[in-house]
């Protein structure tokens, strides 16, 4: 479960944005999150519910924008959405692939105040 | 650890601050109906509603990661937006660059041994260890959840080792791995080895500043798990089928495996061997060195490239 060191991740970067940014309280969290990168949705969700527990994000919603996965064939010079690390190029069937999307775990913005 | 979700509990801890106590959220109602649907969580002080993103398989799996995308807009309050724009694990690769530029500086090669528990590794390690006395210095950091069983074998070799306790966590991070250098004086061209926790699923997310990761699959193990577990073997450079040896007795089919592995990550190398019997350890001395020279080599050419530039600076100079 290392969505819950992530979680805490966001956390942290929260509390420095509040010094930085001046605010004191978070309403809502952005986060993109690649289709192929290494967090579960739903996992995540869970984790910052109970991570969020007095800190300036109590109750604050969280919102996952997934982002989709995008590999590149090196047979076929084609990119193509790539829904799994083993599945192989939709065209050739080979698996000469090499993902160019959808690995992102980034907190795109906040609602504060 | 909490035996039901697997979450951390109140004992979670980024560098000393616990982050959240009590273990209330389990209490947050959960129906399960097919399809997609929300669930409330009970406890919170406001009331929202999750879009639920795992869907039900045909034989009642539950498959997470297929559900569409939620979307909100935020509502017309004095609240403005901060635009982020932030890795979630920008702090940690930020202290894996300390680590690497580290690692880099000793002309050091660092290791990242990665698998599920039970695969052989600390075995691996000691062998490899004993078997490399005279060649380079050695250095372990040892991953577990508690004791310090593992460092405790690998002192015995007489290399240094230091242990990590992770507590609740999953896996090693960069900041404790840079905490853990501190201890080494490590000579010119050692090696650091690096065995995180046994699991094959949250290693793979942390860069610890690592040359290489090293996934090892014991041939106990299923050949799919290549495809069980393709974050981690896409993440590694080298994959170490370990215990042939006992390959005589099982239905273990190596084509098949190495074929699922190069399927997750078409330029994963492959070494098999058996740590115990000592049968294909020399490719592994021989992948070591091998990887050891191409990272001196690599900062052999920056530094000449470098040497080149003030060369033609100093030439310019009238």
């Amino acid at each position: 479960m290392h969505e819950m060191s992530l979680a805490e991740g966001v956390i942290q970067v929260l509390e420095q944005s509040a010094a930085s940014e001046g605010f004191t309280r978070v309403k809502t969290v952005w986060l993109e999150i690649g289709q192929l990168s290494h967090v579960e949705p739903e996992a995540m969700r869970f984790c910052f519910d109970a991570v969020c527990r007095n800190t300036l994000a109590e109750g604050a919603l969280l919102e996952i924008i997934e982002l989709p996965g995008t590999g590149w064939c090196h047979e076929c010079s084609k990119e193509f959405a790539y829904q799994a690390r083993y599945e192989p190029c939709p065209h050739c069937g080979g698996y000469q692939v090499q993902m160019t999307g959808g690995d992102e775990m980034r907190i795109k913005e906040l609602e504060v105040e | 650890m909490c035996t039901t979700c697997g979450c951390a509990s109140g004992n979670a801890r980024v560098e000393g601050d616990a982050l959240h106590s009590g273990h209330d959220h389990h209490e947050h109602e959960h129906h399960h109906d097919h399809g997609h649907h929300h669930h409330s969580h009970t406890l919170d002080n406001h009331h929202h509603d999750h879009h639920h993103s795992h869907q039900h398989g045909d034989h009642g799996d539950l498959h997470y990661g297929k559900g569409a995308a939620g979307a909100h807009a935020p509502g017309l309050s004095q609240a403005r937006m901060v635009q982020i724009e932030q890795d979630i694990l920008g702090k940690n690769d930020r202290y894996a660059a300390e680590n690497r530029a580290r690692f880099a500086a000793a002309n050091m090669l660092a290791l990242n041994l990665v698998s599920s528990p039970g695969s052989g590794k600390t075995t691996l390690l000691t062998r490899t260890l004993e078997e490399n006395s005279g060649r380079y210095q050695a250095g372990v950091i040892e991953g577990d959840q508690q004791t310090a069983n593992d460092a405790d074998r690998i002192r015995a070799t007489g290399v240094k080792a230091v242990q990590i306790n992770t507590g609740k966590g999953c896996h090693l991070d960069a900041h404790m791995v840079g905490h853990a250098l501190e201890q080494f004086e490590l000579g010119e061209r050692g090696v650091l080895f690096i065995e995180n926790v046994g699991n094959l699923v949250c290693p793979a997310a942390f860069d610890l500043g690592e040359a290489h990761k090293v996934a090892i699959l014991s041939v106990t193990e299923g050949e799919d798990k290549p495809l069980k577990y393709p974050d981690m073997f896409h993440a590694a450079d080298l994959m170490i089928l370990n215990k042939t040896d006992l390959l005589p007795y099982l239905d273990f089919d190596v084509d098949q495996c190495i074929e699922y592995a190069r399927r997750v990550n078409p330029d994963i190398e492959v070494i098999q061997l058996s740590a115990r019997s000592g049968e294909g350890m020399n490719l592994w001395y021989q992948w070591i060195e091998d990887r050891h020279d191409a990272l001196l080599q690599q900062k052999l050419d920056q530094l000449e490239a470098q040497a080149a530039a003030l060369r033609a600076s100093l030439e310019k100079q009238p």
